[in-house]
């Protein structure tokens, strides 16, 4: 069964993320965060997107991988689920960003590092959803996608991650001359909310890839008993 | 009586700063987390009331 046997996680998940909404708006910021002003608490909102996507793709690699060393079906199915909510919280970490970006850069694609890895890293999971959709016979699907899985995670990572640390020059934090938690003065109590958030919104999206996992396998249960009645 | 359930959910709040100050000085923020609050709890619902429904479906088809 794809289902997690705990149920703790999504009592955990709505808590945080309780937590996370309420006290991410009321929690006093640190006064010396220059244009952000208020909208610094998108990194409560914003960036969890990214690390959790980050987290999601990367269980779902570890399955493709699996899939392929013993080919069991359950195993591409959890990673097709998990990769399709990891691209679902990209899709939100990208709109997000481009929302707070026009209102804080004043235009909504700056051409920075880590935006550009982005635009192409989203355009090689658009291909993994492409091979999930085009080709007919299951086990050829099952294989080109986890084969094309293993090999464009590690160029995503490289993309969104790597790459813009290297770079030169970028506006967007996280990247080159990084802004973290120490360059803002010592009011600051952010990560207190920050953390919880992390975990909240991950455990929420993998409680989503869950069901998915279920229902998918539910699904094929039931397409395999129509072939041998 | 509003009035003073406002005060006392600002006094809970630690003190502020500057930027801040101006942010809350409305008070309406708690129109917004309110907000926030009603629809994330749907959605939970939402989500553990899907999660029942395909644990049933898959104690049928066990």
């Amino acid at each position: 069964m794809a289902k997690i046997p705990y149920k703790w996680y999504k009592i955990l998940a709505i808590l945080l993320l309780c937590y996370t909404i309420i006290y991410g708006l009321l929690i006093p910021l640190p006064s010396d965060v220059g244009m952000l002003d208020e909208t610094i608490r998108n990194l409560f909102y914003h960036v969890p997107m990214w690390f959790g996507m980050m987290l999601i793709l990367m269980v779902a690699w570890i399955y493709s991988i699996m899939y392929l060393q013993n080919q069991y079906a359950k195993y591409e199915i959890i990673a097709r689920a998990l990769t399709f909510t990891g691209i679902l919280m990209g899709l939100c970490g990208l709109f997000t960003g481009m929302f707070w970006g026009y209102n804080t850069w004043g235009s909504p694609w700056t051409n920075d590092p880590k935006l550009n890895g982005v635009a192409v890293g989203m355009t090689m999971y658009a291909g993994y959803w492409l091979i999930q959709k085009s080709v007919n016979d299951g086990e050829k699907k099952a294989r080109l996608a986890s084969v094309y899985n293993i090999f464009i995670f590690p160029l995503f990572i490289a993309l969104i991650f790597v790459m813009p640390k290297l770079a030169k020059f970028s506006i967007h934090p996280g990247s080159g001359e990084s802004v973290n938690f120490k360059t803002y003065n010592k009011t600051n109590n952010m990560e207190i909310v920050f953390y919880p958030a992390i975990i909240g919104w991950t455990l929420l999206f993998v409680w989503i890839a869950e069901i998915r996992a279920r229902y998918e396998l539910l699904k094929q249960r039931k397409e395999n008993e129509k072939l041998f009645a | 009586m509003k009035n003073y359930l406002l005060n006392i959910l600002l006094d809970v709040v630690p003190q502020t700063i500057e930027t801040e100050s101006l942010f809350r000085s409305s008070g309406k923020i708690y129109v917004v987390v309110g907000i926030l609050t009603i629809i994330f709890t749907l959605i939970s619902i939402y989500l553990i009331r899907l999660d029942s429904k395909i644990t049933r479906l898959e104690k049928e088809l066990k």
